[in-house]
């Protein structure tokens, strides 16, 4: 059940150039959140008939919801003024989420700031197996990079432009580690949030190798809420809403 | 206290402010986050005989004080719709009088929607007039003999309460009110989204997969109080008035062109406390200037 949370900005700081950590004091939503799942907020500072941004959630800990967002538009930059102190208005949790264990060994792939909600996913799983991929075209997209390797999830890197790690895309690092586990027969769970591109790599992964594969989708929404159908994604069932069906779908549910 | 009830062509209502079809699911999605003692009905998204896709994404547009849509009526059919969406509704949002929304391609799939609903709902609001899609909706809005003829097959296939939802961009609404009355509708609804259509200039390509759209929110609100006020003036049928509704002020302004009860839509997208508001401000604004019942403001305009 969606409620509408009158949250305070306790944090605001860079995560790297043109990304931010927006930390919320938000009691009842950390509770609730589970990772994958997003917040619809009304951003301050766009008019008052604006429509709401939706938000993955980095972490959700201690009475505190932390975002980690790139100023791409009129909403995130409205979004990078807010000062700790503000009022935030924040609809959720919303949507399906990640499951909440992985059998297999959990192999994380993220692309900029869909690494966002990996990092709560690796927290909660708590799983010593953990690994995250994580891609960008430099070095700068490389985002709390600190903070996986403070949970105990190892990280392998891959750039564009090789300023950070492998030269190339994250699938170069992400194809040598599955070879290595069909090699000696391990099985894995795929998670990925990013770029469609990687989205649709990471799924074509999971389903040629028959491993299970959640997909988080990054759309533009209008209600969060599943109340309008504007944030559609084609799956075998049909239209499907991002925002309630999703915005985490099976790799082998989804239509390209 | 103000009363605050009102009847809407044979709906009861407890509350005037209902929501708009489209901007609220199929009335449960909400729940937990809009006030549900202080809605009068909900309106659900439009339903056809079969399921139907909608459109291509992307579907919407945000604009300057509204939102271009066109979503194109996505639904899962009427079978579906009772079968799970309705039990599902009242076992949700138990006592708030649910509105179905129905289209169809023919006058003969309008009539057999309706009367598939039975008295599974509360009433029945036609759309006639949905810009986004091409067979159905709107081509019977656009002409009073097809509405006449359509709202008639409608109105002997069910005996709920029938709303007519009209389009807002005809020369005068007049002609179109007179033929839902001389159909035999209950009440209107005013008005449904303005054909749009939003342009990226950079790239040269309408932003909306369907090219064009509706328009709705604040921006529309002056445009739709004057069709109220000119449906008003000639029919006595009731009006749910719908169309920018962001605050009490602006329902308030409907009652007065000539509204009984009022929707609200887009704003709750932004923020879904404004049905809870604008029924305090109309409760408010009723105390204030001396009215004894919201439906004492039903075209009380001065002139």
């Amino acid at each position: 059940m969606a409620l509408n949370e009158q949250t305070v900005v306790a944090v605001h700081e860079d995560a790297g150039p043109g990304y931010r950590f927006l930390e919320l004091e938000a009691p009842r939503l950390a509770d609730a959140l589970v990772p994958g799942q997003f917040v619809h907020m009304r951003v301050p500072g766009l008019e008052p008939t604006a429509l709401r941004r939706p938000f993955s959630v980095f972490d959700a800990d201690a009475g505190r919801v932390t975002l980690l967002y790139k100023v791409v538009g009129r909403g995130t930059a409205a979004l990078a003024h807010v000062r700790p102190g503000d009022g935030v208005e924040v609809l959720g949790p919303l949507g399906h989420g990640f499951p909440s264990s992985s059998k297999g060994v959990p192999l994380l792939v993220g692309g900029g700031y869909g690494v966002a909600p990996l990092h709560f996913l690796a927290k909660r799983l708590k799983d010593p197996r953990t690994i995250l991929f994580v891609g960008g075209r430099t070095k700068d997209d490389l985002l709390a990079l600190d903070r996986f390797a403070a949970l105990g999830v190892e990280v392998r890197v891959a750039t564009n432009d090789g300023s950070a790690g492998e030269k190339g895309f994250v699938t170069g690092p992400l194809d040598a580690a599955l070879e290595g586990l069909r090699a000696r027969g391990e099985a894995f769970e795929l998670f990925t949030c990013g770029p469609d591109g990687l989205l649709k790599a990471v799924a074509d992964r999971a389903v040629a190798a028959k491993m299970p594969g959640w997909i988080s989708m990054d759309r533009h929404m209008v209600c969060g809420v599943g109340a309008c159908y504007a944030c559609i994604q084609k799956t075998v069932r049909g239209n499907s809403r991002c925002c309630v069906e999703g915005p985490v779908f099976r790799a082998e549910d989804l239509v390209w | 206290m103000v009363n605050m009830e009102v009847n809407l062509g044979g709906l009861k209502m407890r509350s005037p402010v209902a929501t708009a079809s489209g901007t609220f699911g199929y009335g449960f999605e909400y729940v937990g986050a809009v006030d549900y003692a202080k809605l009068g009905a909900v309106t659900a998204k439009g339903i056809r005989l079969d399921p139907w896709p909608g459109n291509p994404m992307p579907r919407h547009a945000e604009v300057p004080g509204g939102l271009v849509n066109a979503i194109g009526l996505q639904g899962t059919g009427v079978e579906h719709f009772l079968k799970v969406t309705v039990p599902w509704y009242r076992k949700q949002a138990a006592d708030v009088p649910l509105i179905a929304n129905i289209w169809g391609g023919s006058v003969e799939e309008y009539a057999a929607v309706a009367a598939r609903m039975g008295d599974a709902v509360d009433a029945i609001e036609m759309n006639v007039s949905c810009p986004n899609v091409k067979a159905g909706g709107h081509t019977f809005g656009q002409d009073p003999k097809v509405l006449h003829e359509v709202v008639s097959a409608v109105r002997a296939a069910t005996k709920l309460p029938l709303l007519v939802k009209l389009a807002p961009n005809v020369p005068s609404i007049a002609p179109y009110v007179k033929a839902c009355e001389d159909a035999g509708a209950d009440g209107l609804s005013l008005i449904n989204t303005i054909p749009a259509m939003v342009i990226d200039v950079e790239t040269r390509r309408p932003v909306l997969a369907n090219r064009t759209g509706g328009l709705s929110g604040r921006c529309v609100h002056p445009a739709a109080v004057k069709v109220v006020y000119d449906a008003h003036a000639v029919t006595k049928l009731p009006i749910l008035a719908m169309g920018g509704i962001y605050e009490a002020k602006d329902a308030i302004e409907f009652f007065l062109a000539g509204a009984t009860a009022v929707a609200v839509g887009t704003a709750t997208f932004t923020d879904p406390g404004v049905v809870a508001a604008v029924y305090d401000g109309l409760a408010d604004y009723c105390e204030r200037h001396g009215f004894a019942s919201v439906a004492q403001l039903t075209g009380a305009l001065l002139l």
